[in-house]
């Protein structure tokens, strides 16, 4: 039985969520297996009833655990068909081990991930918690904004996942429930014209062609396990970002909707920055710009791909700011958050004169509120004032009590 | 369906096509070979295969090499199943979509896994994979022991063998706990077909394996590996030490159709004391000093018991 095509109109009222299943649908997927957590749940509910109503023709398996979701997709990838699941927090941390094996074994498969908390204390609410213990998985990591983003960059994740020369697996990141489950308008493409963009799948080492047989997932010790990371490292490093880009080009000729590995908000003649993922660029904008009224030169830099991460272009879209922010949704207990840490890395040993000062905020789903970030470029003016960090260099914001700040 | 292989003796079972090479780097005399040579020589048909992680998988895929000339993938140690799940899904995906390269072969998917990722750490995925349906075989290689680590209990052990974790000393007599009846649990799943086998009885073993490839829906299997290294007996012994292990009903044989109905495949002409079972492995040695023979005594009422027990259900066709 063949499956129906579903018409869509050319703007649509999706959330996060639904964009995101209705992006699935259109790519065809072969295999999902999946596993219901909140926030993420709908994706798959999402998929399972496009599938009772025959809009997909494929499996649709529903596992007893995200270990197993993603263990059945590690499977399903190496016999050779286009694969994708869904989860978000203590789901995404309970396939953390088979996370890096799928990437190990350099198998496309793309995972869209809800960001919520991790517990404890138990939080179904949107921060980067997972996205961040993701970090170092070897999986590329792209970051939706709002729900369009979660449509669109679906697609881009299978195109580059699954390119011969990348061949390695990929996660869409949206903010659970601000994007997850808040309904926007959302551009569509038609059935037709989204799955050609992503294009067949082409098997490679495929376990189910029986006149090849294959074996994946050797054991290799001291002798040959540091070639095999490097490799993914070196790929990672060199192979995907400008494939990212290639993707990001022909989407846009095909969309008319222009993404970049780096996204770059009133940045070119900024004193001040923020540098943020997920909901918050959007917020960070609308503040940005009452900032400018009131004579603060602001800027917003988002970071599009935080996996491969994408130094150069960081490096570049902070070229002549004089003090930025790095806004990191997660507590990184013990140390500066991971955007400190990275645009660090990417500023060190150039010829910036750049202050740095980075902030926690929002975690388990607390908001972030335009006054905060009033207050913030506020203090970032400060410092370009003084010509120093005028205050600690990790600051909690949002938070009861005391005070927090720290080194 | 797929024609089933006809095989007319040992030498021509022993010497039929061979998926599974004899370069691999598990001990001499090791029982996973032999039952792993089993399966895979049961069938002409193509196979999608796994191990989880344990003896078989690092003894046969160390890069650059593979022992392999099959399909074949590891992914951890509790979800080889799991990987096979996938996999199948897969085919029957690409079988709907008319995207198979070869699309008139019938493969087989089979799960390898030791007893510790099966009755233990991939418990959960098994049950899983069983539950769901899918149309493949779950093989233990069942050791009794996590011996890719070095001997450490698992709930396979049997009650008085001597394992790192729980090693026999001047006060204890090693492993408390009685093995978990994992055929049992399994045929619980109501699948179609769930059974117990030995590398020894080899007939015994293809019919099993034969039946589980024919039926639609999940089968388990669980097959004696006598463990020349845990164990402690002699590598030449493999085969005696399986005979033992059928022939005083220690592992007796029999399979489950559909959850619901036991037939016992092997009744055995002299059944041997379980005595000599245990006077023949290193690992019961201890429980042969004077304040241990009553676990002996222990040990033959419970294998009586379990006999009748089996002889019963079959008798009452449940």
């Amino acid at each position: 039985m063949a499956f129906d095509k579903m018409e869509l109109k050319d703007i649509e009222v999706w959330d996060g969520n639904f964009a995101a299943a209705q992006a699935l649908r259109q790519c065809q997927i072969d295999v999902v297996a999946a596993y219901p957590i909140t926030p993420s749940t709908p994706i798959v509910e999402g998929y399972a009833k496009f599938l009772s109503d025959n809009y997909i023709e494929g499996e649709f398996v529903m596992v007893e655990s995200e270990h197993a979701a993603m263990s059945g997709c590690i499977g399903a990838a190496a016999a050779g068909g286009r694969v994708a699941t869904a989860t978000s927090s203590q789901g995404f941390a309970l396939m953390v081990e088979t996370l890096y094996q799928a990437s190990g074994m350099r198998l496309p498969i793309v995972l869209n991930v809800v960001n919520r908390a991790l517990a404890s204390p138990l939080n179904v609410n949107g921060d980067h918690s997972d996205m961040y213990l993701g970090r170092d998985s070897g999986w590329i990591q792209i970051d939706a904004y709002c729900p369009q983003d979660a449509y669109d960059l679906n697609f881009i994740a299978f195109k580059v996942s699954e390119d011969h020369d990348i061949r390695l697996p990929a996660m869409v990141h949206q903010d659970g429930f601000m994007t997850s489950h808040t309904a926007q308008g959302v551009h569509t493409l038609s059935d037709d014209v989204a799955y050609n963009f992503v294009g067949n799948y082409k098997p490679m080492n495929d376990m189910l062609d029986f006149e090849h047989p294959v074996t994946h997932g050797v054991q290799t010790e001291e002798d040959w396990h540091f070639e095999h990371k490097a490799r993914q490292h070196n790929d990672l490093m060199t192979k995907v970002l400008p494939k990212i880009q290639e993707a990001f080009d022909d989407f846009e000729k095909l969309s008319g909707r222009k993404y970049n590995i780096v996204e770059e908000y009133d940045t070119k003649d900024a004193d001040v920055c923020v540098v943020c993922l997920g909901s918050s660029v959007e917020t960070a904008r609308e503040v940005a710009l009452e900032m400018r009224a009131k004579g603060i030169k602001a800027g917003v830099v988002g970071i599009r791909v935080i996996r491969p991460f994408p130094f150069e272009q960081v490096r570049d879209a902070l070229k002549g700011i004089k003090s930025i922010a790095a806004l990191d949704r997660s507590s990184p207990n013990g140390a500066a958050g991971m955007l400190f840490n990275e645009i660090a890395g990417s500023l060190f040993n150039t010829d910036t004169k750049a202050l740095l000062s980075g902030y926690i905020y929002g975690l388990g789903g607390r908001d972030l509120t335009k006054a905060h970030l009033v207050d913030l470029f506020t203090e970032l003016q400060a410092n370009v004032d003084a010509g120093k960090v005028t205050t600690p260099l990790q600051q909690f914001i949002g938070v009861r009590g005391p005070k927090l700040s720290y080194l | 369906m797929s024609e089933m292989k006809k095989i007319k003796n040992l030498k021509e079972f022993s010497t039929s096509a061979d998926r599974f090479e004899g370069a691999n780097l598990l001990c001499p005399g090791c029982a996973h070979s032999i039952i792993v040579r089993e399966v895979l020589n049961a069938t002409n048909d193509d196979l999608v295969l796994s191990a989880s992680t344990g003896c078989l998988e690092v003894c046969t895929a160390v890069y650059p090499y593979t022992s392999w000339d099959a399909s074949w993938i590891h992914i951890g140690f509790e979800n080889g199943s799991t990987a096979v799940a996938g996999a199948e899904a897969m085919y029957k995906a690409l079988k709907t979509k008319g995207r198979l390269k070869q699309p008139d072969r019938n493969p087989k998917f089979v799960s390898f896994a030791g007893d510790g990722a099966s009755y233990d750490i991939g418990f959960q995925w098994i049950s899983g994979c069983m539950e769901r349906g899918h149309n493949m075989m779950h093989i233990v290689l069942d050791n009794e022991v996590y011996a890719n680590t070095g001997g450490q209990r698992s709930s396979s052990t049997p009650i008085g063998a001597s394992a790192t974790t729980s090693p026999a000393g001047r006060v204890s007599y090693g492993e408390k706990r009685n093995k978990k009846d994992m055929v049992s649990i399994m045929a619980s799943h109501h699948i179609p077909y769930s059974a117990q086998v030995s590398p020894n009885k080899w007939k015994d073993m293809v019919k099993k394996i034969q039946h589980g490839f024919a039926v639609d829906g999940p089968v388990f299997i669980n097959a004696a590996s006598p463990c020349t290294t845990e164990w402690k007996f002699d590598p030449k012994d493999t085969m005696t030490i399986a005979d033992l292990a059928t022939d005083s009903l220690v592992f007796p044989l029999y399979e489950i159709i559909d959850g619901r109905e036991l037939n016992i495949t092997y009744r055995p002409k002299n059944i041997v004391p379980v005595e000599d079972y245990l006077a023949a492995q290193g690992r019961f040695k201890h429980l042969f000093k004077d304040e241990y023979k009553y676990l002996i005594k222990e040990w033959q009422e419970r294998i009586d018991d379990n006999w009748a027990y089996l002889q019963r259900r079959e008798e009452a066709k449940v």
